[in-house]
């Protein structure tokens, strides 16, 4: 039984978001089982169930594959389909997979996987290097922005554990990667199946003397994963109580989506511009001090100023970039090509609003980086760099500067489905 | 100032499922908060409350009532409305079974459990809610695992997994056409855990069955049901007086208890955290078959 002092850890844990990303068949399942089942979060009926389904299936191990696994087409087809999310943790931290399917169709799912996570796992098969695939998902976590990439070598026991295959395979990576943005990248040679460098250390690879994989998820340092410079506050609902005890209450609802504000700040608050100081910030029955990204809370102004959705705070001395026309990076979420010239929904922040697709400047080929600019037909799986012009302007940050008001979708003002996912240059 | 003080993870989740609620309001003319009695309704219920304070919440709760619930659970449900002027709708499966709109199974495992949803999409047709925002977590289910928070529903209620709108950063999508809803789940990122530590950190009041407590039991298919009129034994089945507590509460008639021993939500997180069943490993509903929740979901399920 776990003692009270792990409880009371708990509290204080952080949280920890990553992607894992691979090829069929690169052992991704393997070693997702692998971290839920050593940290003890695999439940004695789950394993039972999949026991159940394996021996049915007629294989000769417990298919760790059949835990993620949700829906019964995957089952029967053997495949992921969709991003599933899987839980746990450990006594420093809890972590939520966003587990999705490598295949090359499924790239919108990478990217949806991708675009809240802290640290992507990229899995290389030891047995075949860096593949188109591998750059596929690197370049899909730089332009995600994740954080930290964590490549994981696995069935290193199908290689003998020789090191010369680990090495020619980090160096190959790295001399790929110098094309991308990537800042935070690691290395480890594991074998998913046997278990080495995934929790235990492993005995078979003296030679490697970094982190297992869980001791780098346990400790990766996240605190500078949020933009700390830039205070931005969106504001999500207007709160006016209208009762007796709180009749002249006007808050302003939402969630910091970047650096923090205190009581007293001076603050600019956009369309309008005007400027006026926080007078408040509470939570439930709490008079904050502060708020940082990425606490929710309820801001008073000092100032009755007209505010409302789809309005954002920010430092009264701080810039951001505004405008209608607008270039970003789109990844294709449809089977319905994108139509140049067409009109379609955008979400940005708390804003709802209109574009126009004006111009396709060209494709990248995910599986070579190389930038095309002859086809500029946009189809389900592209990325692509195009401008947008917006029904009114736009209040926003470069993608790489801030995750948040970077980023934008796409919405098919015929069907309502999330079309495109945007990130502003 | 140094802004570099990371906050917890039961806070970012707090944070988090706050927004998504906000979200709901914000984008939805009618939504609904479906209620049960459970912990994590309750859970969800106090995070709308911090939602909107020092405002009141800005929807209803809605129970599907199926008749055949815990008196204890429907009694901390009218005390939780009282003390917190919440409003309160309820719709019964009785009326939907009077009414011919489904037909009650028959058999010793009989549960309305199912038929709930039929009662569930006719009050979403009748109270044209566009929004029904529900306590599922997904760590609870594999075809859970896959769901959004904003989940899309077409005018038949009916969920469509294998083509759900893809969820990026924190935009969510809630536009639709006439007729359709969205359930919308805001604890979809906690754990059981973290739902019992939370209830720890807020000091959340819950329904006395979720402690231990003396209880008339009796064993089928390796689960202890209580003895209620709801629920009829076999022959061969024989009620005993136990100690036990509920980890999930749903209908009396598929809920299974656990003997235990823990009288407070510090005990209970013990037990939870050496435990190796899931939370639903005694929910007689999701035995049924291996894709038993998704097949009910895909129906219009909660």
């Amino acid at each position: 039984m776990e003692t009270v002092n792990t409880e009371r850890s708990y509290l204080d844990m952080e949280l920890l978001r990553f992607t894992t990303a691979g090829s069929v068949d690169d052992g991704k399942s393997t070693l997702i089982g692998r971290l839920l089942y050593d940290s003890k979060a695999i439940f004695q009926d789950q394993l039972e169930a999949i026991e159940r389904a394996s021996i049915k299936k007629g294989e000769e191990h417990i298919n760790l594959a059949l835990l993620t696994d949700g829906l019964r087409a995957e089952r029967e087809q053997g495949i992921t389909i969709d991003v599933a999310y899987r839980y746990f943790h450990t006594p420093k931290r809890k972590f939520i997979i966003a587990d999705t399917p490598g295949h090359i169709q499924y790239t919108r799912n990478m990217v949806t996987g991708a675009s809240t996570a802290n640290a992507a796992i990229i899995l290389v098969d030891a047995r075949n290097g860096v593949i188109e695939q591998t750059i596929r998902h690197a370049y899909i976590a730089s332009l995600l922005r994740i954080p930290h990439v964590i490549v994981c070598v696995n069935k290193m026991d199908l290689v003998e554990f020789k090191q010369e295959v680990f090495d020619a395979i980090q160096a190959r990576f790295l001399e790929f990667s110098t094309h991308l943005d990537l800042h935070d990248v690691r290395f480890i040679p594991i074998s998913a199946l046997l278990g080495d460098n995934v929790v235990e250390r492993s005995k078979n690879m003296e030679w490697y003397q970094g982190p297992t994989l869980m001791y780098l998820l346990e400790n990766l340092y996240i605190s500078n994963d949020y933009n700390q410079l830039d205070a931005r506050f969106p504001v999500q609902y207007v709160i006016r109580p209208q009762s007796n005890e709180f009749h002249d209450y006007r808050g302003y609802a939402g969630r910091m989506a970047s650096g923090s504000f205190r009581v007293g700040d001076r603050v600019k608050v956009l369309p309008s511009g005007f400027t006026t100081n926080i007078k408040g910030i509470d939570f439930w029955t709490d008079h904050l001090d502060s708020i940082t990204a990425p606490q929710s809370g309820t801001i008073l102004l000092e100032d009755d100023l007209d505010v409302s959705r789809g309005c954002m705070i920010i430092p009264a001395d701080n810039g951001i970039k505004q405008g209608q026309d607008i270039e970003l990076m789109i990844c294709w979420l449809n089977e319905k090509n994108m139509i140049v010239g067409s009109k379609y929904a955008l979400k940005h922040t708390t804003n709802d609003l209109r574009c126009m697709i004006k111009e396709v400047k060209y494709k990248v080929n995910i599986n070579t980086l190389e930038k095309d600019y002859e086809d500029k037909t946009i189809r389900l799986n592209d990325i692509a760099c195009i401008t947008i012009r917006t029904t009114k302007p736009l209040f926003y940050d470069s993608y790489r500067q801030n995750r948040i008001t970077g980023s934008l979708i796409l919405v098919d003002e015929g069907t309502n489905i999330t079309v495109g996912a945007g990130m502003i240059l | 100032m140094s802004s570099k003080v990371p906050i917890s993870h039961l806070r970012e989740l707090e944070s988090e499922s706050i927004f998504v609620i906000r979200e709901v309001v914000a984008q939805f003319e009618n939504p609904v908060m479906l209620f049960s009695g459970g912990k994590d309704s309750i859970v969800m219920y106090h995070l709308a409350r911090k939602a909107f304070y020092p405002a009141k919440v800005p929807f209803p709760l809605m129970h599907i009532d199926t008749g055949h619930n815990f008196q204890e659970t429907l009694d901390f449900r009218d005390w939780l409305v009282k003390e917190t002027g919440a409003q309160l709708i309820v719709r019964y499966v009785q009326d939907s079974i009077d009414k011919g709109r489904v037909v009650e199974e028959t058999g010793y495992n009989a549960s309305r459990n199912k038929l709930q949803t039929v009662t569930l999409l006719d009050a979403i047709e009748e109270l044209k809610v566009d929004c029904a925002m529900g306590g599922g977590r997904r760590d609870e289910e594999k075809a859970r695992a896959k769901e959004r928070f904003f989940s899309h529903r077409d005018e038949f209620g009916q969920w469509d997994p294998k083509n759900q709108r893809p969820e990026l950063w924190n935009l969510f999508n809630g536009k639709k056409n006439l007729g359709e809803h969205f359930r919308v789940f805001p604890i979809s990122n906690w754990t059981e855990m973290d739902v019992w530590q939370y209830i720890l950190l807020e000091n959340i009041a819950l329904p006395s069955l979720y402690f231990s407590h003396e209880r008339e039991v009796f064993e089928r298919d390796g689960v202890l049901y209580a003895k209620t009129s709801f629920l009829k034994m076999k022959e061969t089945e024989v009620a005993e007086k136990r100690i036990v507590r509920f980890r999930t509460i749903g209908d009396a008639t598929c809920t299974g208890a656990i003997e235990s021993r823990a009288t407070s939500v510090e005990d209970i997180i013990r037990e939870v955290a050496a435990t190796r069943i899931t939370e639903r490993g005694g929910r007689a509903d999701d035995k049924r078959s291996e894709a038993a929740m998704e097949d009910r979901k895909i129906e219009g399920y909660f």
